[in-house]
């Protein structure tokens, strides 16, 4: 790629971060932070993109981010104070400043009246402060050398450019100790005036002191150059010492005109500060105002170095005592993915080899056998590593949000405050990309549904403004993510009516609130009336409710009448690998996923009771559990053996719920690479996924919550077990997936 | 989306010609990614009777339908003299067993012939078209709708209730 | 001898404009991040011209050339100051903290160079 085209492609990124930050900060300041560095932050967010949008010449982008940039360095400066509806225009500035940045990016365009309507509103904010001058600051000490004139402008009007023949210039140079001081030299100006035309020097040494009272840092030369080039500008010649003017004595005469008086600090008023590039002199020139005539003489006004020195170590202080940021490098995601199915394939291969080898009948102690368990470890610690490599907090997800809850809000008519929790906990990747469209979803239900109008909430006791949370944390290696509203709850005489209507369950159904609440993410339930622009769109929460299965994870809710309902999803920590138990039922080999398993016993026929017709329990120690056969469930076999032949796994599902699974014999525990069922094909009731074992042969991994339910999951077919030709199977009671059979 | 199983006017296309009991299929050789001999699939529970199981494709896991159960013929029984046709079916891969692999044709559009209306429905499914070869009749299939909703995480027009 | 120049600057587009620029003409390049960062590197960067912008997290320009000028090894080390600021109090702050030269942004490389070329031999 052309490297200025992956610059650009690395200014949009950057683009993007720092409208992260500009609104973190923003939304600091809104909950009352007053600390400065956040509102430098905030200015230099602006700033930096303002910055960027500039070498590329981002015409609309650039315009707006320095309106934006001005008022934002008011505040900072102090100047204007930052109340709560300054910081409210400041949110909503932003908004339209990401606006602007993506359509400088996609190509798009802005919606040109609230981009115009936000500079203005900006504009009249920064002049707050009362000066309704322009705004660049006036020093007003009279160091009108850095006044900033476009040279372009300039060209023909301070100096009249009679004849473009050879020009001469008779340039008296005095440097003092200060230009030295700040590492300019002299030699490199003087080199400079030769790349003008002809040059001839003349040394002035008549300041130099006795050798023994000479201060090697101190400036005592002076030179005295013509210099003579075609169409040469007395511009052009001051151009060469812009740095330097006020740290030199400098004299610039046209040969011919009348020779200045006594050497005195003259300084011109055109001298520049700044770069030649036409294009920001031009922009320059419209933040510049022109300097009034300066004073001759130059008074140096102290800028209180000790002073500044404090504030930079107190910055330093400060910034050492926050956290310090790691130190980070940018990856190609695709080498990371790539890397990551390597190591996979790493770890099955070394299964392979180690089955093997244990079946060539090595002696366990043989220094194979030992080389092979180190290999294991080594490979499970390049695995550990390669699967942190992607695991991102979830703040990439969560940070749209603030955002997308103030249009709703306003869409709405509502008012609603965000808390986000558990930013920084870290997941996968690809479980983060995924999570985006559901969080979504869920968030403008609770805010267009679950929420109520301030009136009503006002009317029921409530606060006017609503709130919802959305919180992340780590919970028995699980990602557990809520969301949750303080609005109205489940309305469950309206849902069940709803099923009932919808044929999704039978009017004298008798069930559970939580039950109830489920239903709303059962296929083809929507409760609203009309399709709303913001949640509806005929997406439901059985979309969502897929998304989150499809990830490997479970979602639940819960509700109260009045006082708001709460959605909690439960996801692996990656995709990638588990730790297995793995187990043989009905002569098919599965794997339970270590952390649903308490414990595993072998079960004894006095513990073994009836409960109805069809269902058992078994006692451990204290409790009694449901004792399922699996390899019904599952549908392997149709005769379930006596318990006490097989092994029973204590397992615990998402709920707390607990549950004993009959299978046939444990082989083993082993770490095993998780393969999805979802890519080639399609999600399986009561299989959460497939992983590959040692001897090649795909295994499946089973859904413990899925199994955990007594009733069997279906009394349809299992591919092996029943010679049937029939393609189609009898969709079971809780299967929501709908297997319309062709033919 | 499916590549388009069939030729359009005036094009050439190439198609892998295969044999279930005593008829002969062909799909578009587009579709087809390798050719491999039985392995035993491990069975998914829930599954329809043509879905035989999955196995391990170089570490990714690949479904096996039984195409003659799929096309409401009689089951496999399955014998390491079988072949799998991995194939990819929009963005999936999906194995299909068949007896033997025969040939592989070149066709133009003119060569499909338009399938008999005695077919059942089940036929028609399937079934796109009829190539008369070298006195073998030879079926053009379309693999679509060889696994069902495919398709889960919907969107929101899938679904729409 | 091939010179090396340190430039300190918080936007990562920035760094890699400048440093697109100044190596397709010759120069060593070596980055900092901002202030803080830009001391620390300052040693062992050797440079033999700096380029810093202004406004940076945890120590800005003006504390930077500070902190410059107060290392005995780089008070003749060139300054110059790339910052899209103009302000007019601001550059004569860069100047008292002894920067040598101010160039605004956006800049033109060749001008750039020029300007190097103007600090350095």
């Amino acid at each position: 790629m052309d490297p200025l085209a992956a610059i650009k492609v690395t200014f949009f990124q950057e683009c993007e971060e720092q409208l992260a930050e500009l609104e973190a900060g923003l939304l600091a300041m809104e909950g009352g932070d007053h600390d400065p560095e956040i509102v430098n932050a905030v200015f230099r967010a602006v700033h930096s993109i303002k910055g960027g949008a500039g070498a590329f010449s981002l015409e609309e982008l650039v315009r707006f981010s320095h309106v934006f940039e001005t008022a934002l360095d008011r505040i900072r400066s102090g100047a204007i104070e930052a109340d709560q509806e300054a910081i409210k225009l400041l949110l909503r500035s932003a908004d339209v400043l990401a606006d602007h940045v993506r359509a400088a990016r996609d190509g798009g365009t802005v919606d040109v009246g609230r981009s115009q309507a936000m500079a203005e509103a900006l504009a009249a904010l920064a002049d707050g402060d009362g000066a309704g001058a322009a705004e660049e600051e006036d020093t007003g000490d009279g160091f009108g050398d850095f006044e900033f004139q476009p040279v372009a402008f300039d060209m023909g009007e301070t100096v009249a450019e009679p004849a473009p023949s050879a020009t001469t210039f008779k340039v008296r140079f005095y440097p003092q100790a200060a230009l030295y001081q700040k590492a300019n030299e002299s030699g490199l100006l003087l080199r400079e005036l030769t790349r003008l035309g002809e040059v001839s020097v003349e040394l002035d040494a008549s300041g130099l002191p006795m050798l023994a009272e000479l201060n090697p840092e101190d400036a005592y030369l002076g030179w005295t150059v013509s210099v003579t080039g075609e169409a040469l500008t007395e511009t052009a010649v001051r151009e060469v010492f812009e740095w330097v003017d006020g740290d030199c004595y400098l004299d610039i005469i046209k040969d011919g005109a009348d020779a200045q008086p006594a050497p005195g600090p003259d300084v011109s008023v055109d001298a520049m500060g700044g770069e030649v590039d036409v294009l920001a002199l031009i922009r320059a020139a419209q933040e510049a105002e022109i300097a009034p005539p300066p004073a001759p003489v130059l008074t140096a006004s102290v800028p209180e170095p000790a002073k500044q020195k404090e504030q930079a170590l107190d910055a330093k202080a400060q910034a050492t005592a926050r956290e310090a940021s790691p130190q980070t490098i940018r990856v190609d995601l695709e080498r990371v993915d790539r890397l990551i199915d390597l190591v996979g394939e790493l770890v099955i291969n070394q299964a392979m080899l180690a089955q093997r080898v244990a079946e060539c009948g090595l002696q366990r102690a043989s220094s194979v056998a030992v080389g092979l368990d180190d290999l294991e470890h080594l490979t499970r610690e390049i695995q550990d590593s390669v699967m942190a490599i992607r695991a991102q907090p979830v703040k990439s997800v969560f940070q749209r949000f603030p955002r997308l809850v103030r249009e709703i809000a306003a869409m709405t008519g509502k008012e609603v405050r965000l808390i986000m929790d558990g930013e920084n906990t870290e997941v996968d990747k690809t479980v983060i990309e995924r999570l985006s469209d559901p969080l979504t979803h869920m968030i403008r239900n609770a805010i267009d549904h679950g929420l109520e109008s301030p009136e009503d909430r006002v009317a029921a006791g409530k606060p006017r403004e609503g709130v919802v949370r959305l919180a992340a944390l780590h919970r028995s290696g699980r990602i557990v993510i809520e969301i949750s509203d303080d609005g109205r709850g489940i309305n469950r005489a309206r849902v069940k009516q709803i099923a009932v209507d919808k044929g999704l369950i039978a009017p004298e159904a008798n069930l559970s609130d939580e039950e109830i609440d489920n239903l709303i993410f059962m296929a083809g339930f929507s409760t609203a009336a009309t399709v709303s622009d913001i949640s509806g769109r005929g997406v439901g929460m059985d979309v969502v409710r897929r998304s989150i299965q499809s990830l490997g994870g479970r979602i639940n809710i819960s509700s109260r009448p009045g006082q708001g309902s709460t959605f909690t999803l439960s996801l692996p920590l990656t995709l990638a690998v588990l730790d297995g138990m793995v187990v043989t039922v009905a002569g098919q080999t599965l794997v339970a996923p270590l952390t649903a398993i308490i414990e595993s016993l072998q079960p004894k026929a006095a513990d073994v009771k009836s409960l109805g017709p069809n269902a058992h329990v078994i006692a451990i120690r204290d409790s009694h559990v449901p004792l399922i056969d699996i390899g019904r469930s599952l549908g392997y076999r149709t005769v379930t053996p006596p318990p006490t032949e097989g092994v029973a796994l204590l397992v615990e599902g998402e709920g707390g719920a607990r549950a004993a699974l009959m299978v046939d014999a444990i082989q083993g525990q082993r770490q095993v690479v998780i393969k999805s069922l979802e890519a080639n094909y399609r999600p399986v009731p009561g299989i959460a996924a497939a992983t590959i074992l040692g001897d090649g042969r795909v295994a499946l991994i089973l859904d413990i919550d899925a199994v955990m339910v007594p009733k069997p999951l279906s009394a349809g077919v299992a591919a092996s077990t029943t010679p049937s030709g029939t393609d189609a199977a009898r969709p079971a009671p809780t299967s929501d997936l709908p297997l319309a059979m062709a033919g | 989306m499916t590549e388009s199983n069939l030729p359009q006017a005036g094009e050439r296309m190439e198609l892998i010609s295969f044999r279930i009991g005593d008829q002969e299929f062909c799909v578009n050789i587009m579709s087809v990614r390798e050719i491999r001999g039985w392995t035993p699939a491990t069975p998914l529970p829930q599954s329809p009777g043509f879905v035989k199981g999955v196995i391990n494709l170089r570490g990714a896991v690949l479904p096996i339908v039984d195409l003659a159960a799929r096309m409401g013929l009689a089951m496999t029984e399955t014998s390491e003299r079988h072949v799998i046709i991995v194939t990819r079916i929009g963005d999936q891969q999906v194995g299909l067993l068949v007896d033997a692999v025969c040939d592989i044709i070149t066709i133009g559009s003119d060569a499909v012939q338009q399938t008999p209306d005695v077919a059942c429905e089940t036929v028609k499914t399937f079934v796109k078209g009829l190539l008369a070869l070298e006195g073998r009749m030879i079926s053009l299939i379309s693999l679509e709708y060889v696994l069902p909703e495919l398709r889960v995480e919907a969107t929101g027009a899938e679904l729409a209730a | 001898m091939t010179k090396t120049i340190l430039t300190v600057d918080d936007s990562r587009t920035m760094r890699d404009m400048l440093h697109l620029a100044l190596s397709e003409a010759g120069f060593r390049v070596v980055q900092a991040v901002d202030g803080l960062d830009g001391l620390d590197a300052l040693d062992a960067a050797q440079a033999d011209v700096i380029i810093t912008d202004i406004n940076m997290p945890r120590m800005d320009g003006f504390g930077f050339i500070e902190g410059v000028r107060a290392n005995e090894k780089h008070r003749a080390t060139p300054i110059l100051v790339l910052t899209t600021e103009s302000d007019v109090a601001k550059k004569q702050r860069a100047r008292e903290a002894g920067a040598t030269g101010w160039i605004v942004k956006p800049f033109n490389p060749e001008k750039l160079i020029d300007a190097i070329r103007r600090v350095a031999a």
